[in-house]
């Protein structure tokens, strides 16, 4: 059995007197696409941002390729910065910069290349993400919100990322583009041989991304497993959650703790 | 219990209570020094080491020196304008008139130039070093440029402090000169002095230290309305409303800052 990729331990982390993480414990292996499924605010973005290193947790372990990152040097968490590639839930592009700027971002600011180069690998990249290389002369606010997402996957997968976190993919799309956006999600991991980790609450898209699925439930992690076995998980948790019930355990909880 | 326990129960719960309340607002007060404190070193030193972005240090020049040259321009023409009229208007009182080259050099060059100028570019650079830093922080770009290995204190807040503290002074430099030359205007072609006498006054009266403290002055205050910009966006809270909070604080912390340090120099430089 190799090592694990990501690996998470007793993850804990509070804002103020909330709790968002209570304990979460986590493992991907390499080349695996893993997908966290959760309500909205149960702490996923939270998480991700702590295994990103732009949350510190209160305490736990995070370790990527059997290295605990937790205790890394600022030098030490730039160099594991290098790569990772990251799809924030609000697209995060750079508004000040034409969108080949943006996709180039990484490549000239940090490997360094020059720019001729990296707006010529810029321009591959809006291709594969299937949007004409005319479009990289235009500015962030010029786009759709699907186009900006696409915008925002090629930048995050412009310098071969090892892992990749996407932050709810599709949340704000239609079905459509949607489905357009899990298809690209799947084909950049498989051509960069990547790990992925991917949020979402959207089931179509977590059916057609993950390997394995894990869901988050009040600051833990309650369930994981194959994708295969999500709809017969036993876990009545996750059923609720996977049919989009308003009746079970989960509101059941909420309303008896409001 | 008779009336005067409750009372005094009552008293004695109510000053527990005071203590409480300013004994959080004081430790809250010390802890947000205490950030703001580190903040300014971790900016501050990342101004001096590499790597440097040359294209965004000159962007900031630009946009901190270049553009603010016309309302800083205005502010001292006016000023200058208006002090020699109402130096007039008073110093005839005392048959004065002869001091008013003196006074518009000396209140320009070692006071209203760089306290103004530096007002003007708090409302003007201040709030939108953090309106737009800010923005950033909510739309998570500051988060994006971390994920692609680019330090935001280096990326964004060094060229901002560094041209902030390096425009000022020029800023300054061309104010002095703009408002010496309001107070000429209206002396010669209102007041009816003559031209002849009234620059050689100016250049009598003014000493090299009138000029260099004022640009000292505008350096620390150049520093202390791009600081404040950049921490107020840098931790602005979530939301439009936390990016309006921030341009907020940022323009009057930069303001009440700059007023206090223009005493405290002044007091360094002239006694
Ligand atoms: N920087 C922060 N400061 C304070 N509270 C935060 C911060 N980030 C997230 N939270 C809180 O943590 C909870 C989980 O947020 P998040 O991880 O964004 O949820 P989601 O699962 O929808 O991604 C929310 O209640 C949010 O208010
Ligand atoms: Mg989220």
């Amino acid at each position: 059995m190799s090592m694990p990729k990501i690996e998470l331990n007793n993850v804990k982390k509070s804002f103020g007197n909330k709790v968002v993480l209570d304990g979460v414990d986590l493992t991907v292996n390499k080349g695996e696409s893993m997908v966290i499924i959760g309500g909205s605010g149960t702490g996923k973005s939270v998480m991700l941002k702590s295994v990103l290193g732009l949350i510190t947790p209160d305490s736990g372990s995070i370790k990527i390729d059997g290295q605990k990152i937790t205790t890394y040097s600022q030098k030490q968490r730039d160099g594991l910065m290098g790569q990772f590639g990251m799809l924030f839930q609000g697209g995060a592009l750079f508004d000040s910069m034409p969108v080949w700027q943006n996709i180039a971002f990484g490549l000239i600011q940090s490997k360094k290349m020059g720019r001729d180069e990296a707006r010529a690998i810029a321009c591959k990249k809006l291709q594969q993400v299937g949007l004409n290389a005319n479009t990289g002369d235009m500015y962030p606010a010029e786009l759709s919100g699907g186009m900006q997402k696409r915008v925002s996957l090629a930048r995050a997968i412009a310098t071969n990322p090892d892992i990749i976190f996407f932050d709810e993919p599709t949340t704000g799309l239609d079905p459509i583009m949607a489905d357009v956006i899990n298809d690209l999600i799947v084909n950049c991991v498989k051509d960069l041989g990547a790990t992925a980790l991917t949020i979402t609450h959207d089931m179509a898209s977590a059916r057609k991304i993950a390997d394995k699925v894990a869901m988050i439930y009040e600051g833990k992690i309650i369930w994981s497993g194959d994708v295969s076995a999500l709809y017969d998980s036993g876990n009545s948790y996750v059923e609720q959650f996977i049919h989009g019930r308003a009746e079970g355990p989960i509101t059941k909880h909420a309303n008896f703790k409001a | 219990m008779s009336i005067e326990t409750i009372k005094n129960y009552k008293l004695t719960h109510m000053a527990q209570n005071l203590c409480q309340s300013i004994g959080a607002a004081l430790l809250g007060f010390f802890q947000s020094i205490g950030a703001l404190a580190m903040f300014i070193g971790k900016a501050a030193s990342h101004c001096f080491r590499p790597p440097f972005y040359p294209r965004l240090i000159l962007k900031q020049f630009i946009d901190i020196g270049y553009y603010s040259l016309p309302v800083v321009g205005m502010t001292a023409l006016f000023t200058g304008m208006v002090l020699a009229l109402q130096s007039y208007t008073g110093f005839t009182r005392f048959n004065a008139e002869g001091a008013i080259a003196g006074v518009v050099a000396l209140s320009v060059t070692r006071e209203l130039a760089p306290v103004l100028a530096g007002l003007m570019v708090a409302g003007r650079v201040g709030a939108s070093i953090a309106a737009e830093i800010g923005t950033m922080r909510v739309t998570e770009q500051i988060d994006a440029l971390v994920t692609l290995s680019v330090n935001p204190f280096k990326y964004l807040i060094a060229p901002r402090v560094i041209a902030g503290t390096l425009m000022l002074p020029l800023l300054v430099l061309t104010a002095d000169i703009i408002g010496i030359y309001g107070g000429y205007i209206v002396s010669i072609y209102n007041l009816g002095f003559s031209s002849g006498s009234y620059v050689e006054q100016t250049w009598d009266i003014l000493t090299k230290i009138d000029v260099l403290s004022g640009l000292y002055k505008a350096a620390v205050f150049g520093f202390i309305v791009s600081m404040m910009g950049c921490y107020h966006g840098f931790n602005s809270g979530r939301g439009a409303q936390g990016v309006g909070t921030a341009t907020t604080y940022a323009v009057v912390s930069a303001s009440i800052l700059i007023l206090i340090f223009n005493y405290i120099l002044t007091q360094v430089f002239f006694s």
